[in-house]
C-alpha cells in the first residue's frame, strides 16, 4: 500500500508539471487497464477534474465493449473526449492482414500523428510503463519526439531529479509518461485500492479464459485463466513468467523498436 | 542455466519499494550483473532467455546476459548499453527498481539521469582492470546525486583466479576514495556475474568472502524515511481553481505540514494558515501530509502567491539571495560559460541566470588537488566549483542541510544541461535590505482586509511604477500626467517624490548618505503599498548627477527598492534624450517623448499588460491575473 501511493505521488507531481508547462495537452486514452488508472490519477492531480481532452485513436477493430465502456465513463465523467481515426487508410482497406506492423503503423501511429496535426497538441500524456517491453524501459519521463514524431533514442535529453524537458523547438512535441515506474501488479493493486471501474474483458467470465492486454480484436488473444476478481489477477501475475504483451502479435521480433522509434506509443 | 527459484522470497506482499542504480565502467559488467540476477532469481519472463539464446546461436556470437536488457538492436550489435533501462523485480517484500545504467563516456548523461532516480548503487569494478578514472568518476556524480547507500561489487573475479589478495587491494584503494567523498561503502562483494559466483547464491570459489551475496546485500539498503523528520519545505508547483475552492498544490520535500500550520512563503515572506488539504477519493480528508506527498493546500486567506515559492514554518527558514555557490557537474552540448543566460531550476523555481565565477575544475582521479584553471568554460562531462548569480532572489538551502531545495539544474536553450548542489549562500549587495524587510515582514500587524480585497475594490494591484533616467528629461511631467488619468479613471494613485522626504523624514541624515535616504524611501513606499495604492514615483533624488547630495547607479537605486517593496510588482520607466540603449534594464523606455499623453497612455497599456490594472473597475474588476 505505502509503495502504491509512493508510485501516486510521483505520478500526480508528473501531472502537475505537465499541466504547468504545456498550453496544449492532450491525453491518449484506449480504454485499458493502464490508461484508465493515468485517467484516475489525471482525477487525484485535479481534484476530480481532467483539464485536458482525452484522445482516442479509434482503429474501428475495437473489442464493441470497450466503445460501450469508453462512452459510458466519458459521460460520467464529464470527460472532454475526442477520437480520432485514419479514416483515408480504412477506405483503402487497411487491415491486420496487410501485416501486423503496417496496419499498427498505418492505423495507430500514423491514426496519432493525424489528430496530432490536427490539433496542435505540444504534450501527449501516455500510460505506457517500463515493465511492458524492453524499449519503454529505457523512456523518460518527458520523452522529445522530433517534427516527424520520431524518437531520437540514442540521444534522449537528461532527466534529472524531478526537473524534466519542458521546453522545446517548435514543431516538436514532448510525450509524458505519469507510468512509467508502475508494473502490471501494482497497476491491479492500484485498482483494487482505489476501487476503479475496469473492463470485465479482463476477467474470466466462465470460459477459462481473460485477456491480460487489450487492443484490436483481430489482433489480442485472451490467456487460460481462471482469475475472476482483482484479488486472483494480482495472485496470478505474481506466479507468472509470462510476459504480459505475449498476446499482442505486433511485438514480435524487433516490431516494438520500429514501431516506437517512428513515433507508436 | 543455474536457478534457485523458491516461491518465497518472490511472491511475499510488498511492503515498499526501492530505486537501486548498477554503474562502473563500461565492460566492467553491469548488464550481465543484471541479467545473472533476474535469470537466478527466477524473475525473468518464460522463455526470453532461450529466445537470446536462439538469436545468438543464428548470428554466431555468444550468449551474454546483458542482451537481456541492452534493447536496442545498437546496444547489442555493438555490445554496449546506449540508455539506462528500467526493470523490476521484486524480492523478499520489497519491489525493486534496478536502473541500469550506460557506463561509456560517451552517454555519461544517460548515467547521470538513471543515478539520480535511485536511493542506493550497486558501482561494479573489474578485478582485472581495477579503479579506473571513470569509477572514481561515477563515485563523485553518485554523491553529488544524492546517492548515499553504496554497495561496490568487483566483479569478474574468475579472471584473477578468485585471488583474494587481488580483491583486497581494490578494496583498499576504492575505500580510500569514496572516504574522500565522506562515502563509506554498505558493503564491497567480490563476484563473478557471468558465473553466478556471489550474485544470487554464496560462491564457492570464494570461501574467503564473509560477507553477503549481491542478492542479500540488496536488503540492507534502507528506505528514505528520516526526511519526514526534518524541517518543513514544500515548494510550490501550481495554484488551481477548477471549482470554488483555490487550491496550492506542490510535493513537501521534507518535513510535515498540518492543517492549521501557519506557513511562511519564501521568497515573498508572505504568511498564511492551511485551513484544509485537499485530496480525490480520500475519506475523511486528511489532516496532515509529510515528505514525499504530493499535496493539495486552501489558505485562509486569498494571498497572492507564485510557483517557484518554498513553503516552511517560520522557526526554520530557508536561505534568500541571487547569488550561491555550487559544485555542479555539466552535460551540455556546448561549454558551460560565464556570458550565457541560463536558466536555473530550483525545485518549481525557474529564474534566469549567469555563472558569476568558475573556481575550479574538480578533477575526479584526485579530489583533494586543485587543477590549475586558465580557460573560463566547463566542459561536457567536467565537475566545477562555480558561484551563480540569477536576476531575482530565490529561496534556497545548503545542500547538506536539505536534498531537494538544496539543489538545482540549468537550463540551456531547450535542454537540462547540467546540475549542481549548493555548497554556500553568498550574501549579495541587499542582503541587509532582504533581511531587514524579511524580518520587517514577519511582524507586520495586519488588519482583516487583504491585499486581494483592496485589489477589488480598487481595480488594480498595489504595485510601484519607478521613472528612471537623467535630469530633465521629463520623468516628473510624466509622472504627474499618468496619475491624473489613473485618477481621472477612479483608481487609488498617488505620485511620491522622493524630495518630499528630505525636509522631514530624513531632515537628520547627513547629504552623502544615500543608502540610508533610498531605504527610508523604500519603506515609505511600502507601507503606502501596503494600503493598496498605485504608486508612482521619480527617481531624481537618487541621481548621482543631482548636486546636492551623492547618490547611486540607478539599477543599484532600483534594486534597493525592489528588495524593500517586495514582492510588490515593479515597473520601471527610463526616459532620456538620448537614442542609445537605456544602461540599464527597463520594462519600458523612451526618448525624449513629444507627446506626453501618448507615452502616458503607454504605462497604462503595460500595467495592464503585466496584469497590475484590472480591466474594469468597480464591485466587479476583471483582472487578467488569479486572485
Amino acid at each position: 500500500m505505502r509503495h502504491l501511493r509512493q508510485l501516486e505521488d510521483q505520478s500526480v507531481y508528473i501531472f502537475r508539471e505537465a499541466y504547468k508547462h504545456f498550453d496544449n495537452l492532450g491525453m491518449l486514452w484506449s480504454m485499458g487497464k493502464d490508461s484508465t488508472v493515468l485517467l484516475w490519477l489525471a482525477r487525484k492531480a485535479f481534484f476530480g477534474h481532467v483539464p485536458f481532452p482525452l484522445l482516442h485513436v479509434d482503429t474501428s477493430y475495437k473489442i464493441p465493449a470497450m466503445i460501450e465502456y469508453r462512452d459510458r465513463l466519458a459521460r460520467e465523467w464529464r470527460l472532454n473526449l475526442v477520437v480520432g481515426q485514419n479514416k483515408k487508410a480504412l477506405a483503402e482497406g487497411m487491415n491486420h492482414e496487410k501485416g501486423r506492423v503496417e496496419c499498427c503503423t498505418a492505423l495507430k501511429t500514423n491514426g496519432l500523428k493525424l489528430l496530432l496535426e490536427e490539433k496542435g497538441y505540444t504534450g501527449i500524456i501516455l500510460g505506457v510503463r517500463a515493465d511492458e517491453e524492453s524499449t519503454r524501459a529505457k523512456e523518460r519521463y518527458f520523452s522529445p519526439r522530433d517534427k516527424n514524431n520520431d524518437w531520437d533514442f540514442r540521444d534522449q535529453p537528461p532527466e534529472l531529479w524531478d526537473q524534466f524537458k519542458t521546453s522545446f523547438p517548435p514543431n516538436t512535441h514532448i510525450r509524458i509518461h505519469p507510468l512509467l515506474d508502475w508494473t502490471e501488479i501494482n497497476i491491479w493493486e492500484y485498482i483494487k485500492l482505489e476501487n476503479i471501474p475496469f473492463l470485465d474483458l479482463y476477467l474470466n467470465r466462465g470460459d477459462g479464459t481473460r485477456y491480460r492486454s487489450l487492443g484490436c480484436a483481430p489482433c489480442t488473444f485472451p490467456i487460460k485463466s481462471t482469475a475472476s476478481t482483482v484479488d486472483e489477477i494480482i495472485e496470478e501475475l505474481r506466479a507468472t513468467n509470462v510476459a504480459e504483451r505475449s498476446g499482442r502479435a505486433q511485438d514480435e521480433g524487433r516490431g516494438m523498436e520500429l514501431l516506437r522509434k517512428d513515433g507508436y506509443m | 542455466m543455474a536457478t534457485c527459484k523458491t516461491d518465497t522470497p518472490a511472491t511475499v506482499d510488498v511492503r515498499d519499494r526501492m530505486n537501486i542504480v548498477i554503474v562502473g565502467s563500461v565492460d566492467h559488467g553491469k548488464s550481465t550483473l543484471l541479467g545473472r540476477l533476474y535469470a537466478d532469481t527466477g524473475t525473468l519472463p518464460e522463455g526470453k532467455v532461450e529466445k537470446i539464446q536462439a538469436i545468438c546461436t543464428q548470428q554466431g556470437k555468444e550468449f551474454e546476459y546483458a542482451f537481456l536488457f541492452d534493447a536496442f538492436l545498437e546496444e547489442q550489435q555493438q555490445g554496449v548499453t546506449i540508455d539506462t533501462a528500467r526493470t523490476f523485480f521484486q524480492w523478499a517484500g520489497r519491489q525493486y527498481i534496478i536502473i541500469d545504467a550506460p557506463g561509456h563516456k560517451e552517454f555519461l548523461k544517460n548515467m547521470v539521469s538513471g543515478a539520480a532516480r535511485a536511493e542506493a548503487a550497486l558501482l561494479l569494478i573489474d578485478a582485472l582492470e581495477g579503479v579506473r578514472d571513470q569509477s572514481k568518476r561515477h563515485g563523485l556524480l553518485l554523491s553529488m546525486l544524492g546517492v548515499k547507500q553504496v554497495t561496490v561489487v568487483v566483479n569478474k573475479m574468475d579472471l584473477v583466479d578468485y585471488r583474494q589478495e587481488t580483491f583486497a587491494l581494490i578494496e583498499k584503494e576504492y575505500r580510500a576514495f569514496l572516504s574522500q567523498l565522506d562515502v563509506t561503502p554498505r558493503f564491497v562483494i567480490p563476484a563473478s556475474a557471468k558465473r553466478g559466483d556471489n550474485i544470487a547464491t554464496p560462491s564457492p570459489h570464494m570461501p574467503w568472502h564473509t560477507g553477503p551475496t549481491v542478492l542479500e546485500s540488496l536488503a540492507e539498503f534502507m528506505s528514505e524515511s528520516e526526511k519526514a523528520e526534518q524541517p518543513l519545505r514544500f515548494p510550490l508547483q501550481d495554484v488551481y481553481k477548477f471549482d470554488a475552492r483555490r487550491i496550492l498544490t506542490g510535493r513537501v520535500t521534507s518535513g510535515r505540514l498540518n492543517v492549521g500550520d501557519q506557513l511562511i512563503f519564501s521568497p515573498s515572506n508572505k504568511s498564511a494558515v492551511v485551513q484544509t488539504l485537499e485530496a480525490f477519493n480520500v475519506e475523511p480528508p486528511p489532516t496532515q501530509a509529510q515528505a514525499g506527498q504530493s499535496v493539495g493546500i486552501t489558505l485562509d486567506e486569498q494571498i497572492f502567491v507564485e510557483r517557484g515559492e518554498i513553503l516552511s514554518h517560520e522557526g526554520s527558514l530557508p536561505l534568500v539571495s541571487t547569488t550561491f555557490r555550487a559544485n555542479l557537474f555539466w552535460l551540455g552540448r556546448r561549454p558551460l560559460d560565464m556570458e550565457t543566460p541560463y536558466l536555473v531550476r530550483l525545485a518549481t523555481h525557474e529564474v534566469e541566470c549567469r555563472v558569476a565565477a568558475i573556481h575550479r575544475i574538480v578533477d575526479a582521479d584526485n579530489l583533494s588537488l586543485d587543477r590549475q584553471q586558465t580557460n573560463a568554460v566547463v566542459k561536457r562531462n567536467e565537475v566545477a566549483d562555480v558561484t551563480i548569480q540569477a536576476k531575482a532572489p530565490l529561496a534556497f538551502d545548503l545542500y547538506t542541510d536539505f536534498e531537494t531545495t538544496g539543489r538545482f539544474v540549468l537550463v540551456d536553450d531547450y535542454d537540462v544541461s547540467g546540475g549542481g548542489i549548493i555548497t554556500e549562500m553568498v550574501p549579495d549587495r541587499e542582503e541587509t535590505l532582504r533581511i531587514e524587510a524579511r524580518q520587517r515582514d514577519f511582524a507586520w500587524v495586519k488588519g482583516d482586509v487583504t491585499l486581494a480585497d483592496r485589489a477589488k475594490h480598487y481595480g488594480h494591484r498595489a504595485a510601484l511604477v519607478l521613472l528612471i533616467g537623467p535630469d530633465t528629461t521629463g520623468k516628473t511631467f510624466l509622472a504627474k500626467k499618468v496619475e491624473s488619468m489613473l485618477v481621472a479613471e477612479g483608481r487609488h494613485v498617488y505620485m511620491l517624490d522622493p524630495e518630499n522626504l528630505r525636509r522631514g523624514l530624513d531632515a537628520d541624515l547627513q547629504e552623502g548618505d544615500a543608502r540610508e535616504t533610498i531605504r527610508r524611501y523604500g519603506e515609505v513606499a511600502r507601507l503606502l503599498i501596503d494600503t493598496g495604492v498605485l504608486l508612482i514615483s521619480t527617481t531624481n533624488s537618487f541621481n548621482p548627477s543631482t548636486g546636492l547630495r551623492a547618490g547611486l547607479p540607478a539599477d543599484q537605486v532600483v534594486e534597493a527598492i525592489r528588495t524593500l517593496v517586495h514582492p510588490a510588482p515593479v515597473l520601471t520607466v527610463y526616459m532620456s534624450q538620448e537614442t542609445a540603449p537605456p544602461p540599464i534594464e527597463a520594462d519600458l523606455s523612451f526618448t525624449g517623448p513629444e507627446d506626453f499623453t501618448r507615452t502616458a497612455h503607454d504605462v497604462l497599456a503595460a500595467l495592464k499588460q503585466k496584469g497590475i490594472l484590472a480591466e474594469t473597475i468597480g464591485n466587479q474588476p476583471v483582472f487578467q491575473f488569479s486572485i
